[in-house]
Order: structure tokens, then C-alpha cells, then sequence
């Protein structure tokens, strides 16, 4: 399969963020397009186009947008999640960066089509400000043209957008956990029900979609919704971006129509491991996804079959692992970053997280015991499953479940590599540690 | 918030300092004006109010939160909730340069605890603290979605990417 380049066509032209450069490439078009149709008929040509939430969930979007009621007591709101904060994924800051009119057309569309009242925010995450300052220039250049404001394009629609910076909580890229920061709190999810698309940020219905999400919509438009699901399969439609990193030769973010050979995009594309290392294990979908071993990976990469194979798509972040790599010390580096997010509301993952990092610190560490591979499948178990639904929604939120990904995964597929690493009290021959044991411990 | 340590600038017998008055210079002033436009009510421009106050003051004093609080209308111990909830509000002052090293999966495995490792022994620092002179603050941070590029390190709110031992040298000399 060959790379495409349909989410990143403005990505490499010159001055790539100028309204100018966009317009060039037919940007806006979509727009007035869109402002002659019914919003009805933009959210049905979502719903046709089968285009799947790009954050994580892979919820579809025009099923979301039709949750939304009409003539609700509260304004209707747009909220665009650019908190990108799941490791191993960085499409989203691509986009922002290279191509932010894209994003904000695509906002303007998507805001009419769920009759949004005039102010809509971009969540972006804290640390992504050189991404901030792109998209605020960007949306003073749609101002001055008449794209945001007051009667956009002689329609009647009104719409602002505002850059609303997190400040560095993965937790505020849960949808309610956004909401939460949004409102000025403390990022930490609601109970749902009731769904933010009946009671949301402000108390209005809110329809929250990821950067990715939302760049699909003018694509939409302007082909139809039968030109997008030529890509991919059936439920599974679409362009779609991955992102590569890890123990890999050429990471980077690479556009393919949805359902790329997971095999083929490692080894054809991005060069495989560094010379003289094989593969260990892949993580598909960011942290957050199940580990695969080199035997499950010639796999379509989207939702369903993913889901399918025990583990997800998420996020679209893969992280590469060769076999220098302690499985141990990947999944504590996974177990870790869980235990610092979780906002610490619900006990199964406030404790949860902390436990499974210290377990898997101290087998590092040398002081594993007999049966700490069973204790922390068990403790994982009963925090939450990414994959098994029986097991999940012991959480509040999607955190719990997620931070049970890598931990369960590595424990049932290198088990024998835990079982070494506790009765030799060191990583197997041939594998590393990245970090110094004798460092001193943050102070954070 | 980790425990209270007796330099920690919100201990209670140093909560607030009377003596010490906050209040936003003129330019900061209009921003936040504006700020305001931007949300159906007070409290949501909370956290851009932060980040501009620190931006002004380089972090959030106890005197800031009581400032802050009585420009929102809301209580000290909500907005020092939401300060602490936050990694990137610094509860007491840092460096002029804030070396943020991203030590997750995709960074760890591209060394980054190399460089930081080698960031806390060159500069004399324990992770988290300052060097005496007040220029650098060495602290290692969660992923900063900058993975294809790893390892990164973000100083102050520039991305330094590809980042080895020998690049983190010739960089240092550059900020003074």
C-alpha cells in the first residue's frame, strides 16, 4: 500500500499556515459549501462517510452529533480536544503546526452542522505553545476575512473560536476531564450520565472531537461521503494518520488510508528495528493499547480488527519496542506515567496505578517476588480491561481501564521474561534498562 | 502537593505575606481583560489567568492565588486546588531556564535518561531543583508528543528535538 496525502496535502508547502497558502489549495471552499446545505445534512453526510472518532474511542461521529437536542435550554457547544497527550501519538500537533486552517474550517462546519452557539474552544494542551501561537495567528486571519464572526459569509452563522491552553494534565484530554478544565476546575472526569452531549461544558449539550476528527469533516464535504469510504474498509473508513516512534529507523507520522498491514508499515515503510536487533514487541494504539508480539502483527491497523486481536487503535501511536528493551522497564516507564495522571477521584485507579508501578519498580529493581507476575495481573484486573468489556468500568473514567494496557499485556505475553527478571533479580541477557538505578528520585 | 517542606513557600506560617503586594502590571492587566471576553463567566478564565500570571512572575506565589482568587471571585484554596492540580504551574520559582526532559516510553528508549541524568550531574542538581545561580531548573516530565522527533527536551516553551548528551552540551553554553 502507498503512503497518501490527503489530511497532510498543505503539510510541506511553503508558509504552510497562511490563510493564503490554504485558500491556493482550495481551503474554505468546503465552508461555503457547507453554509448552502442544512446542518441536517452535513451531520447525514458525516453519518454516511461511517468517519470514526480519531482520539481513541473511535466513536462514530455523526451518531454524536445527532445525540445533540435541538432547542436545548443551554447553548450548544464545539469543543476540539487538541490535548494530545497519549504517549507515543503526535499527529495532531502536525496538523496544528503545519496546517491550522484546516482544523478551524473544519470547525466552522462542524459547529453549524450541531447549531453551536457563537463560541467554540480549542483545548490544546499546555506545553504544545509554539501550536497555540499557529492557530491564534490562524484565527485572526479568518476573522479579518469574514470566515469567523458575525454572519459568516453572508449566512446568517456566527462563530468565534478561542484557544483555551490546559497546563500539562493528561487527564483533561477525557472528554469530561476537558469539560472539567474548560470550566476552570481541576481536571478530573464527571460520572457520566448524563453524556456531555445532553449536559456538557457550561451546562450546554457539547460535542467534543479530537484535531484529527475534525480535519476530516471538509474532506467530507467537499468529495462526499462515498469518496472517503474508498478508504478503508466497511466501519472503517477514511484517511488516516499514524504515528511511529520507538526502537525504529524512520519514525515519524505516516498517512495511509485507513487499515495499513501493521507488518508492512514497520518494516516496508519505516525500515524495521536498527541493524543486528529484531522485534519485540509492538504497542499499536498508544500507551494505552495492549502490547502485540511479532506474530500478530501482520494486522490491519484500524479499529475493529485491532479490537478483534486484544488490543486497539487508540490514538494511532506505535511504539516500536526491538528486543534490546526489558519488557519490565517498558511496562514500569507505561506504569509510571499512569500512576502521575491519574487524577486521583476513584480509588481503583488511584491506588491501582501506584501499586503496579511500585511492583514493577521494585522487580527492576531486583526485589521481585514469586508471584508478582499473577499480583499485578490480578490488581490490573481489578482497576479495569481495555479490551475486556466484563472486566472494564471499575473506573470513573477511561484512565483506569487504559493504565491496565501494557501492564496486562506484557505479564500474558512475556511472562517468562518476568519470571527471569524476578528469580535472576536483572533483566534477561541481552536486553537493557534505560534508566540508572542509583539516580536520585525526582523531587516531584 | 507533596508534603510540607520547610522551604515550601505555601507552609502555613508563610501563607500569605502581607507585606508582599501582587498585582498585574498594566499590560497584563489589559490581557486579562480580554481574557475575560473569551468565557461565559469568571471562573472558566481561571486557567489562563495562571498561565499569565506566570508569565509576569515566573510562578505562583501564595500571594498570586489570593490575588488571582479576588480578581475571579473565588475562594484561595480553589485556585490553589487548581495550581496544584497542574503540573505546569510552578508552586515556587525555577530557573530562567526550565530543561524539561520527556522521559517516556518512546524518549526512554532513545536514551533520554542519558541526558538527564547527564543535565543533573553537570549542573550540580538533584531532578526537580535549581542550580544556585538561578539559571537552571533540571526536572524530567511526562510525554510531550514529540515522539517521532525522541528524545526531546522542552526548554521554557521551546521543543528541542532529536536530542542526544553532545547536542544538550552545545546547547547549554546558549543559554545564559
Amino acid at each position: 500500500m502507498d503512503p497518501i496525502k490527503i489530511l497532510t496535502a498543505n503539510i510541506d508547502k511553503p508558509n504552510s499556515t497562511s490563510i493564503d497558502v490554504y485558500r491556493e489549495g482550495g481551503g474554505y471552499n468546503a465552508l461555503e459549501k457547507a453554509l448552502k446545505m442544512k446542518p441536517e445534512e452535513i451531520t447525514q453526510a458525516v453519518k454516511d462517510s461511517e468517519l470514526r472518532g480519531r482520539g481513541g474511542a473511535g466513536f462514530p461521529t455523526g451518531g454524536k452529533w445527532s445525540f445533540v437536542p435541538k432547542n436545548a435550554p443551554k447553548p450548544t457547544y464545539l469543543l476540539c480536544n487538541a490535548d494530545e497527550s497519549e504517549p507515543g501519538t503526535f499527529k495532531d500537533r502536525l496538523l496544528i503546526e503545519r496546517d491550522p486552517h484546516l482544523l478551524i474550517e473544519g470547525m466552522i462546519i462542524s459547529a453549524y452542522a450541531i447549531g453551536s452557539c457563537p463560541m467554540s474552544y480549542i483545548y490544546i494542551r499546555g506545553e504544545f505553545h509554539y501550536g497555540s501561537t499557529v492557530l491564534e495567528k490562524a484565527l485572526a486571519e479568518a476573522r479579518q476575512r469574514g470566515y469567523l464572526g458575525k454572519n459568516i459569509l453572508g449566512s446568517g452563522f456566527n462563530l468565534d473560536i478561542t484557544v483555551a491552553r490546559g497546563a500539562g494534565a493528561y487527564i483533561c484530554g477525557e472528554e469530561t476531564g476537558l469539560i472539567e478544565s474548560l470550566e476552570g476546575h481541576r481536571g478530573q472526569p464527571r460520572v457520566k450520565p448524563p453524556f456531555p452531549a445532553i449536559i456538557g461544558v457550561f451546562g450546554g449539550p457539547t460535542v467534543v472531537q479530537n484535531v484529527e476528527t475534525l480535519t476530516c469533516v471538509p474532506l467530507i464535504i467537499s468529495h462526499g461521503a462515498e469518496w472517503f469510504k474508498s478508504f478503508g474498509s466497511p466501519k472503517n473508513t477514511g484517511p488516516k494518520l499514524y504515528c511511529v516512534s520507538g526502537t525504529v529507523r524512520k519514525p515519524g507520522v505516516y498517512e495511509f488510508p485507513m487499515g495499513i498491514n501493521l507488518k508492512e508499515l514497520i518494516f516496508d515503510h519505516c525500515g524495521g528495528v536498527p541493524e543486528g536487533r529484531k522485534l519485540k514487541a509492538v504497542i499499536p494504539g498508544g500507551a494505552s493499547a495492549p502490547m502485540l508480539t511479532p506474530g500478530e502483527i501482520d494486522i490491519p491497523l484500524n479499529f475493529d480488527s485491532l479490537m478483534k486481536a486484544g488490543s486497539m487503535l487508540g490514538s494511532a501511536g506505535i511504539i516500536v519496542l526491538d528486543d534490546s528493551v526489558c519488557i519490565v522497564d517498558a511496562a514500569w516507564r507505561l506504569a509510571k506515567f499512569f500512576a502521575h495522571e491519574s487524577c486521583g477521584q476513584c480509588t481503583p485507579c488511584r491506588e491501582g496505578t501506584n501499586w503496579m508501578e511500585s511492583i514493577l519498580d521494585r522487580i527492576e529493581r531486583g526485589g521481585g517476588r514469586p508471584g508478582d507476575a499473577d499480583n499485578l495481573y490480578d490488581i490490573a484486573s481489578n482497576i479495569g480491561s481495555v479490551v475486556d468489556l466484563k472486566e472494564s468500568g471499575k473506573s470513573l473514567c477511561a484512565l483506569g481501564d487504559a493504565s491496565t494496557g501494557p501492564v496486562m499485556s506484557s505479564v500474558r505475553k512475556f511472562r517468562d521474561e518476568y519470571v527471569y527478571h524476578i528469580e535472576h533479580k536483572s533483566c534477561l541477557p541481552g536486553t537493557r534498562r534505560y534508566r540508572r538505578l542509583d539516580a536520585p528520585i525526582a523531587a516531584h | 502537593m507533596a508534603e510540607l517542606h520547610p522551604d515550601n513557600p505555601y507552609a502555613p506560617d508563610r501563607f500569605p505575606d502581607p507585606e508582599k503586594h501582587v498585582e498585574f502590571p498594566p499590560e497584563a492587566k489589559k490581557k486579562f481583560e480580554w481574557i475575560l471576553t473569551r468565557y461565559p463567566n469568571k471562573e472558566a478564565a481561571l486557567l489562563p489567568t495562571l498561565h499569565l500570571a506566570q508569565e509576569v512572575w515566573g510562578w505562583i506565589s501564595p500571594e498570586t492565588v489570593h490575588y488571582i482568587g479576588s480578581l475571579l471571585d473565588l475562594s484561595p484554596a480553589t485556585v490553589f486546588g487548581v495550581v496544584s492540580f497542574y503540573n505546569m504551574y510552578n508552586q515556587k520559582p525555577v530557573g530562567k531556564y526550565h530543561l524539561q526532559v520527556c522521559t517516556n516510553l518512546s524518549c526512554m528508549v532513545n536514551r533520554a535518561y542519558d541526558i538527564y541524568d547527564h543535565l543533573c550531574e553537570r549542573l550540580r542538581v538533584n531532578p526537580g531543583g535549581t542550580t544556585p545561580d538561578g539559571l537552571y531548573t533540571v526536572v524530567e516530565v511526562e510525554c510531550l508528543g514529540s515522539c517521532g522527533t525522541a528524545p526531546v527536551v522542552q526548554v521554557n516553551n521551546d521543543y528541542h528535538e532529536n536530542m542526544t548528551v553532545e547536542k544538550m552540551d552545545a546547547l547549554l553554553p546558549r543559554l545564559r
